[in-house]
């Protein structure tokens, strides 16, 4: 399918193709046997221009938004959806920086992300506040010039390794989720230290801990946008950021989509490649169908965020996260059968593009909160109509 | 600090044509490459850069479509690239090349520290490099696997000799050449890809780079090829080892190398 990439996107994906075949693909195994963080790989991708393709040029980046993001994650999430994570999740940490950070917080910390000196994360979620963001605990009580946080935010992805955190907490609880405010807040500050590391089921290259507060105090010039803005930061964020879960979904669907088709050319039973079965043939057509599909929707969401025509995108972010996501899922599942035996074995890949696609129908809200979120919406433009 | 990386661009793959009067390659276009020591000693003039600082300027004497790989070395983020190009380098042995290249870094773009690959995939010489040391009387380092520090004028290298690894401190200006095992080259950027599409290659030649006409090409060069062939293949016998399994078959492979000696 064509869809009109510009010179300069044209560039993007084929760097990150390049790359992802040329530093990801042989340990990509590894890593996910593992779990080792690839603080190597990570490094290139920064001298490669890899970890800046969203931030404005101003700011060291490439300016390529949401969809000069997309392309990379794609192609890179095609070969390894985990090592690729970290660049990801380093962009969801850094868009409320974008989006809401002032001038000297842009300067101070947009360079280095986009060289890849910098990796960020993202902390919302808590133990008792998952789906329902809006109960978190974690306290920011105001303190002269400072505010002290107290609480601990789980499954943080590049929690222990990124250097910077946007951290959403209470700052006046009877303000209920206006009372919420998000900071910035580098490692090593005192009172600020790491879970243990999970073990996970997929994506194991990528580190996940819990962040822990115990009386850190933040300086006021680290709030993202002002007190009470907290709610509003964390859910455009999502909106922002959704895609880029999107797109690690497509690129693990495409990648198990060309491992499956190349597979069922070479394997042959009753005398000829099991891709003359037109029961394989039609479980290939349904993968390329859907992942074609998936790729249209996120190009096209990821290109109307961009335009910065249409204010509210929080409906197209959430359909091209749930969707894609899904399609992710079924592909692999369909992979690892086209692969029979083999596909349940480590020394092939699709079992570990099974493994890593699941995370992406959870994070960055499950895909029943995407539904629920594109509903409302659809119900609202009704509304609003009338 | 100046850093000149020394690049040459080589046949891509084994299917070469020779020019039958003079013996020396007809490079084209399609089927050539960056020898492949060259990205090493790029990376390494690139982490130069960036833990001392500095600028990175590519040379390469070769036919007009040496431009090519230039532009890889712009892909790579380097700051400037050189083609030192005419028909009068043509033909040029190892002595004209490394005069020719050490007269246009003299001329052209001064420099504390070169960086050669260890050794062309075609030519095969590994001289080049210390030539060019030898032209420019400056200090020469061989087979380089790590740079360990540069500081007061001097820079600390990692060799591997024989038998072991030497450290080695020289006064820079310097030349040294790379081995492969020093690092893991990086590919083009993207902001280099971008900078890449309009870049022109500054483009000398004899006059420009000044240099002595008996010294350089074929007139040059002291050296001349006379015959270039593939050898012939030797015939050897071959025997079809039958067995039960694999075990047995295994076993009468182990049992001919032993009994003919092959493996004691
Ligand atoms: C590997 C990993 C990395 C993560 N990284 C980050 C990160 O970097 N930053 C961060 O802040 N968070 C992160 N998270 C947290 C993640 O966003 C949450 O796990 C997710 O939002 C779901 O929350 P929960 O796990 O508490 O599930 P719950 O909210 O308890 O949901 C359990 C189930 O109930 C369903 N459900 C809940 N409410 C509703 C409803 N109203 N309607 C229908 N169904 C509902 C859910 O869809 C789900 O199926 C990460 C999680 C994992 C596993
Ligand atoms: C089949 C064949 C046999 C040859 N035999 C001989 C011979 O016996 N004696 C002889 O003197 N010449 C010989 N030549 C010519 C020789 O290839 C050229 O002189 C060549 O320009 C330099 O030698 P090299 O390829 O061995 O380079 P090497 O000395 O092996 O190259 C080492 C490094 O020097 C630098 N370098 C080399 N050439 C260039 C260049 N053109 N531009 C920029 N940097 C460069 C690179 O950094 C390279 O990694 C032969 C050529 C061929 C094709």
């Amino acid at each position: 399918m064509e869809y009109f990439l510009s010179e300069k996107e044209k560039i993007v994906a084929e760097t990150a193709r390049e790359f992802a075949e040329k530093y990801i693909r042989p340990v990509r195994a590894e890593y996910d046997e593992t779990g080792e963080f690839p603080w190597e790989i990570l490094k290139k991708m920064g001298q490669a221009d890899l970890c800046g393709i969203y931030i404005p040029e101003e700011y060291g980046g490439l300016g390529l938004g949401v969809f000069g993001l997309t392309l990379a994650v794609e192609e890179m999430s095609k070969v390894c959806g985990g090592i690729t994570l970290a660049m990801a999740a380093t962009a969801l940490g850094t868009f409320p920086l974008i989006l809401y950070g002032n001038k000297e917080q842009k300067e101070k910390y947009l360079p280095k992300i986009a060289s890849g000196d910098m990796i960020c994360a993202f902390g919302l979620t808590e133990a008792n506040a998952g789906s329902d963001a809006g109960s978190i605990a974690t306290r920011a009580d105001k303190d002269g010039d400072y505010y002290v946080l107290n609480g601990t935010k789980t499954w943080i992805t590049n929690g222990g390794v990124a250097d910077l955190y946007t951290v959403i907490a209470v700052t006046d609880k009877s303000k209920g989720a206006r009372g919420t405010t998000a900071f910035l807040v580098e490692k090593g500050t005192e009172g600020f230290s790491f879970g243990r590391k999970e073990n996970k089921m997929g994506i194991r290259a990528s580190s996940t801990t819990e962040l822990v507060f115990e009386n850190c105090r933040v300086h006021k010039s680290q709030i993202l946008s002002r007190e009470g803005m907290g709610f509003i930061v964390a859910m455009n964020t999502l909106c922002n950021s959704r895609p880029g879960v999107a797109a690690q979904a497509l690129g693990i669907a495409a990648g198990a989509l060309d491992e499956a088709l190349k597979f069922s050319m070479e394997r042959k039973q009753f005398g000829s490649p099991i891709s003359s079965f037109q029961a394989i043939q039609h479980m290939l057509a349904d993968m390329a169908m859907e992942v074609e599909a998936a790729r249209a929707i996120l190009y096209q969401t990821a290109r109307t965020i961009d335009s910065k025509k249409q204010k509210n995108f929080s409906k197209e972010s959430a359909m091209a996260k749930a969707f894609c996501s899904d399609v992710a899922m079924r592909t692999t599942v369909n992979a690892v059968q086209i692969f029979g035996g083999s596909g349940y074995m480590k020394d092939y890949p699709a079992e570990k593009m099974m493994r890593d696609a699941k995370i992406t129908q959870i994070y960055e809200g499950t895909n029943q909160i995407c539904r629920n979120e594109i509903a409302l919406q659809l119900i609202k433009d009704v509304k609003g109509k009338k | 600090m100046n850093i000149v990386v020394c690049i040459k661009q080589v046949p891509a793959n084994t299917h070469v044509k020779m020019d039958p009067v003079t013996h020396t390659l007809i490079r084209d276009r399609s089927g050539s490459t960056i020898n492949p020591y060259d990205l090493h000693a790029l990376e390494t003039a690139l982490q130069i850069r960036e833990n001392y600082g500095g600028r990175v300027t590519a040379v390469t004497m070769g036919p007009p479509h040496a431009s090519d790989i230039l532009k890889t070395a712009v892909g790579m983020t380097v700051d400037d690239g050189i083609l030192i190009c005419g028909r009068e380098f043509a033909g040029a042995d190892t002595l004209a090349t490394s005069y020719t290249i050490s007269s246009a870094i003299k001329k052209v773009c001064p420099a504390d520290l070169i960086i050669c690959g260890k050794i062309a995939i075609d030519g095969d010489t590994a001289q080049v490099g210390p030539g060019i040391s030898q032209w420019l009387g400056m200090s020469l380092v061989c087979n380089v696997i790590k740079i360990e520090k540069i500081e007061d004028k001097k820079i600390i290298v990692k060799r591997a000799v024989e038998g072991g690894n030497e450290l080695v401190s020289v006064t820079l200006p310097a030349v040294i050449t790379v081995d492969k095992s020093i690092n893991v080259p990086r590919i083009e950027s993207i902001k280099g890809r971008f900078k890449k599409c309009d870049f022109e290659p500054k483009t000398v030649n004899a006059e420009a780079i000044e240099c002595d006409l008996t010294k350089i090409g074929l007139n040059g060069s002291p050296t001349s090829v006379f015959k270039v062939f593939i050898p012939e293949r030797q015939k050897a016998d071959h025997e079809l080892i039958e067995g039960k399994n694999v075990a047995e078959k295994a076993q009468k492979v182990a049992d001919f190398l032993f009994e003919s000696k092959l493996i004691v």
